[in-house]
């Protein structure tokens, strides 16, 4: 007796392809969290064996894929409702919602406990706080309650650097919470620069985004000041072990054009971004995306630099921030 | 219409299969990497349970207090 229905033309529900399952795990959300977290990983001091960091690496990617998983569950019926979100593998009917919570589940427990064998129970208590927050306190709780939920809810993107570095030193210093603070401080701007140019998204899906409940303008003005409390974190981390001459001259080149950009943001109304189809908007998106990539680059390219005799004379003179 | 070894159905299915072959040897081989690295990682491993040590038979102590 086979278990195939011959009358079937058209794949149903459950007849996923693989890469349906890839798509729960968000890869383009776990790129971001593979980088920064390889770079906590390599520039953390100490060593880890290679296989160690690369399993590290996998099961730090693997967390964030699961509660990614976790968010697509929950999340499903507001998925649909956003244009951006409704070819999801689960609002586009090619997974279940029980599948993509057993993987959810399942990866989650997987991938801390392994991060805590390969590394130390730290790491692992780390990354499972993590997927606890993205998956419960924001999506669960904060994403459809308050205005300030990409604030808080950012944390759980900023903690993948944190986790690289303990996973090597097994504790938590100012380095590490300075990168954390980079993600945790960047994330309201980025993400408020994308509400801008999609606001009806948010607003069908009855998320109480910024843009939503309080009005562009209100957004246009948060952006601007999360980005002047961005900058200082950003500036301060080049004073510390993280930082050098190359990071710092970095920094201050993507600060400024960031600044400008969310002034640029803060100084336009509604009908002179719609008349250029939000183009300052989406191109502040954008660079705050570069904006991240290339402070992390400059924090590995420092950690490089830092075996050449000749940068390491030119780094001392940099005065450096201890705390711990 | 009836369903033939290039339905869809089996693609799709072909698909899962091999991808979750492929991510359970690598799983294999990254926890026997894993476990390589440690062994290498704890150093110069000694028997307890395999080979007399003198040091720690109480007899042997008093013996060589005496």
């Amino acid at each position: 007796m086979s278990d195939i229905r011959t009358d079937m033309t058209i794949t149903g529900e459950g007849e996923a392809r693989f890469g349906d399952y890839v798509a729960l795990l968000k890869p383009r959300v776990m790129s971001l969290v593979v980088f920064t977290a390889l770079v906590g990983l390599l520039v953390a001091p100490g060593s880890l064996h290679p296989v160690e960091a690369l399993a590290a690496i996998i099961f730090i990617a693997l967390g964030a894929g699961a509660s990614g998983a976790l968010n697509m569950w929950w999340d499903a019926d507001i998925d649909a409702v956003m244009q951006r979100t409704a070819r999801r593998p689960i609002p586009a009917g090619r997974v279940e919602p029980g599948e993509a919570l057993g993987i959810g589940v399942a990866l989650s427990g997987l991938s801390v406990i392994m991060l805590w064998l390969a590394t130390n129970a730290l790491a692992g208590a780390l990354l499972a706080f993590t997927i606890f927050f993205y998956a419960v306190i924001y999506s669960m709780w904060l994403k459809r309650s308050t205005p300030q939920n990409i604030v808080i809810g950012g944390a759980a993107g900023a903690f993948p650097p944190m986790i690289g570095w303990v996973a090597v030193t097994g504790s938590i210093s100012l380095e590490a919470c300075l990168m954390f603070l980079l993600i945790f401080m960047w994330t309201p701007p980025h993400f408020w620069a994308l509400a801008l140019f999609m606001k009806s998204d948010y607003h069908k899906a009855r998320v109480p985004m910024l843009t939503v409940t309080h009005g562009r303008r209100a957004t246009r003005a948060h952006v601007l000041v999360y980005t002047l409390a961005l900058v200082p974190v950003a500036l301060v981390a080049g004073f510390t072990s993280l930082g050098g001459p190359v990071y710092l001259a970095l920094a201050l080149v993507l600060n400024a054009m960031f600044l400008h950009g969310a002034w640029a943001i803060w100084r336009r109304d509604e009908v002179l971004a719609e008349a250029d189809s939000y183009a300052v908007e989406k191109r502040v998106f954008r660079f705050s995306l570069a904006y991240l990539f290339l402070h992390f680059g400059a924090i590995l390219a420092e950690a490089a630099l830092a075996h050449l005799p000749a940068y390491a004379m030119l780094a001392a003179h940099i005065p450096l921030l201890e705390l711990f | 219409m009836p369903i033939t070894r290039e339905h869809d159905l089996h693609r799709r299915r072909s698909s899962r299969n091999v991808g979750l072959a492929v991510v359970l040897v690598g799983f294999i081989a990254l926890v026997f990497g894993l476990t390589i690295a440690k062994v290498q990682g704890g150093g110069t491993l000694q028997a307890y349970d395999h080979s007399y040590r003198p040091a720690l038979d109480p007899d042997n102590v008093r013996f060589q207090q005496r």
